[in-house]
Formats: C-alpha cells, structure tokens, sequence
C-alpha cells in the first residue's frame, strides 16, 4: 500500500534531501512508524515523547487537517497523499515578527491575556 | 441602504450573496444545497480586517493603553496594516507596519497612500529574519505600541459580535460556516457565536498553503500557533494550495461576478468540498463563506490570466492570502 508524503524543508534532513517519500499503513501512527523505519529519527520530529502529535506539526490527509479526522488514528488508504507542515499560521512572517516583538517588549501588548473573551 | 456618521460607523453590514451558478446541482427531489458568499471586501477598506482592526483600536482607546498621539507599531502582511492605517488615521495614531518585502505592490502602495510607515524585513530570510528585524526595531522604539493582532481577544469578538450576528439573521438556516485561518480571529469570534446559535452547525477552517519559503523555520519549536487558536471552535481544517485558490478565485468571477482576492479562492474550495459531501449525503445545506477582500490589490501578480501553472509560478513564494 503505497502512500505519498510531502516532507517539509525542515524535515528533509531526515530524508537524505527527498521531497517526497512513500510509505504505507492503514493509520497514521502506523504511517510514521513505517517511515521512522526507512527515515530513522522522522518519528521523533513529529510525535512527542508522551506520544501525541507534536504542537507545531500540522500533518493533512488529502489536504484535510489529521486533528479533525482522528489524529494519530485517522485512517489511510492506497492513494492517499499526506502533507506535513510546521505550524507557522497565516501570514507567518508577520506573526514570527509579532511574536518576537511581544518577547522582547510585553508591557507593548495592549490586548492582556485576562481579558474575557467571546461570549 | 443606511446613512453613517462617518466611515468607521459604516464598517461590517455586508451583505450576503447566493452562488446560484456555483452552488453544486442536486438530484430531483433531494434538498438544496446552497452557497452564500459574505462580502467582506465591502467593508471600507476593501477587506474583512476592517472590524478587527476598528474592535482592536477602540478596546485599547476604553482601557487607556492607547492616547491620541500614539505611534501603533503592527508586524503584518496586508490587510490588517491597510484597515488599522485607516482607523489609525481617522482617530490621530501614527501606524508604522513591519513586513516581508514579499507582499504585492498594491499593499505597500495602499499602506503609504493612508499614511502609514513601513518598515521592510528581508523575503529570504523567512520567518527568522522578520524575527530580528522586529527584535531591532522594537529595541530602538520601546515606546511603540502593539494591537497583536494573533493574541488579541477584541480580534475575535469583533466577529463575535459582527460578523456571526449578521450572518445568523441573514441566513437562519446555515448550515456550515467557511472562512480563511490566519489569526484566527474570523473562525474564533463567528464560530463561538454560530455554535451558541445554532445546533449541529459545522465550522470550516481554510488554511492558505504556501511555497516553501514561508515554511522556512531552523527547527520546528520555532512554529507558531496564534494565541487566539482553539482548536474545539473548528470541526475540520482544509490546506489549500496556491493551484486550487487559484482555479476557484477565477470561477468566482467567471462563473459568479464576484472579484475576490485569492485567500477567497482558497476559501472557496473547501466550501465546495462540504457542499459536494452535503449533496452525497442527501442533506439540505446552506454553507456561507468569507470573501475576505477583492481582487485588486493582487492584480499585479498577474495570476488572474494566464495558465494555472503561469498563475502557480507568479505566486510562489508571495502571501497570497
């Protein structure tokens, strides 16, 4: 059972530089142990040690997100192709700018965490 | 048709159009399944960051962080610079916007015509770059301020109490609600609202996915998740790439009239994706989605003609949403 993964820049290292690699398994854990076996350490990029998916990894089935579809158990089948991403969210290199400004400076931050939300 | 007392007065309110040519074909007898598109690029500023921008400036004016003078210091690629240089000008703030030089020109251009400052950081570096460039200029401005557009509670509750409000008493029979995630703000604030109103309603996450060049961290615990993000808000996610935004911001306008900007595109197709699943599965669906802003900011990427591949290739490495 052959399925495609998109390996991003930060990950190729794993991959000896390939793009896209396949592998094979009826979920998505067993996906990435197929491909810790070939890529030796990939697993430990994604999964944490408590073994959830790793907080800045967004992993997409046919171009839908895993958390919504299961997770870790989401189901594969033959022909599936699988993305995996580093979380940066949209218009990332304003938020990575942001971000870094809010660390540098937090008393700047006119919005404050305690304020109640929606609702 | 209503009277404002200024522009600020007149931001939301847009109104809510049917797709009848897009919305998918359903078989004799079976329930309609519908698209309605939510035309966010007629809020003043052409774009749907005009009410968080407004909600943000007005809650940092109520709890005094922000007095008349201020110089407003925003990292973003667009739109929310264009909305807050407006609001930022009405209500006497200086607004300087960091951001990647990678932005189409029509943004800067707009940006400088409403007086704000821009302040470039390198495209190549990726998100570390822009990360030392915002480090350098707040060192050397500590008194700048910041609205935070990806942690800003007043983001989201402008679409809590806007857009979600408006939506529910356009339509009272939606089904599904679509919009792009970026800060989050959009699908936060109107999702929270939607599933306080209305039962078994599903919220439609889609996310722009660029070329590599955006994706460009050392190491993945440098990723970001915008502090607004709450995952039990969304029930799915869609990734769409550059090619499919494109295919269906061309049929926005060619097969509807409506002249979006690509992230509406992008958006677009994963609406389309639950109204084809709603067909199958014999279900009545009414499945509003955002047009977050038009398509004339992006014209200069000439991505509106051409093959797809031309289009997919003029938008490489560029935030198209």
């Amino acid at each position: 059972m052959a399925i495609e993964v998109r390996i991003p820049t930060i990950l190729r290292s794993y991959t000896g530089g390939a793009k896209i690699v396949e592998g094979a398994g009826d979920s998505l854990s067993a996906l990435i142990d197929d491909l810790d076996a070939k890529h030796n350490g990939l697993k430990g990029r994604l999964i944490t040690p408590e073994g959830g998916l790793h907080r800045f990894v967004n992993i997409y089935v046919n171009d839908e997100d895993v958390r919504f579809l299961g997770a870790l158990d989401a189901k594969l089948s033959d022909g599936d192709s699988i993305t995996i991403l580093p979380a940066v969210a949209g218009g990332a290199l304003g938020f990575a700018a942001a971000a870094a400004l809010l660390g540098r400076h937090p008393s700047n931050r006119l919005a404050t965490a305690s304020n109640s939300t929606e609702g | 048709m209503a009277r404002f007392e200024s522009l600020l007065d007149a931001c939301g309110g847009t109104p809510l159009v049917g797709l009848p040519r897009l919305s998918p074909t359903v078989p004799e007898g079976a329930p309609p399944v519908r698209l309605w598109a939510k035309l966010e690029d007629r809020n003043p500023t052409g774009s749907i960051k005009d009410r968080a921008a407004l909600f943000m400036v007005r809650e940092a004016e109520e709890s005094g962080h922000l007095r008349a003078g201020d110089t407003i210091l925003e990292p973003t690629s667009g739109n929310t610079g264009i909305a807050l240089a407006m609001v930022a000008k009405l209500r006497g703030y200086r607004l300087v916007c960091v951001m990647p030089e990678n932005v189409s020109a029509e943004r800067v251009q707009m940006l400088r015509m409403y007086g704000a400052e821009i302040l470039f950081s390198p495209a190549a570096g990726g998100s570390n770059q822009a990360v030392a460039t915002a480090k350098q200029i707040a060192a050397e401005h500590p008194d700048w301020k910041m609205l935070y557009q990806y942690g800003n509670p007043a983001n989201a509750r402008a679409h809590y109490e806007t857009t979600g409000p408006e939506l529910l008493h356009d339509l009272p029979t939606i089904t599904h609600f679509v919009a792009g995630l970026g800060t989050t703000g959009t699908l936060m604030g109107t999702g929270r609202f939607l599933k306080e109103k209305v039962e078994g309603i599903r919220i439609i996450a889609a996310e722009p996915r660029y070329g590599e060049i955006v994706y460009g961290l050392r190491n993945i615990d440098e990723g970001y998740v915008p502090e607004l993000y709450d995952a039990s808000v969304l029930d799915r996610r869609f990734s769409v790439g550059t090619r499919d935004a494109v295919l269906r911001t061309r049929q926005l306008v060619e097969v509807e009239g409506i002249f979006a900007g690509f992230s509406s595109g992008a958006i677009l197709h994963a609406a389309l994706a639950v109204a084809h699943e709603a067909v199958k599965a014999g279900q009545p669906a009414d499945v509003a989605f955002v047009i977050a802003d038009g398509g004339w900011k992006y014209l200069s990427t000439g991505a509106y003609g051409g093959t797809l591949n031309d289009a997919e290739e003029a938008l490489e490495g560029q935030l198209w949403a």
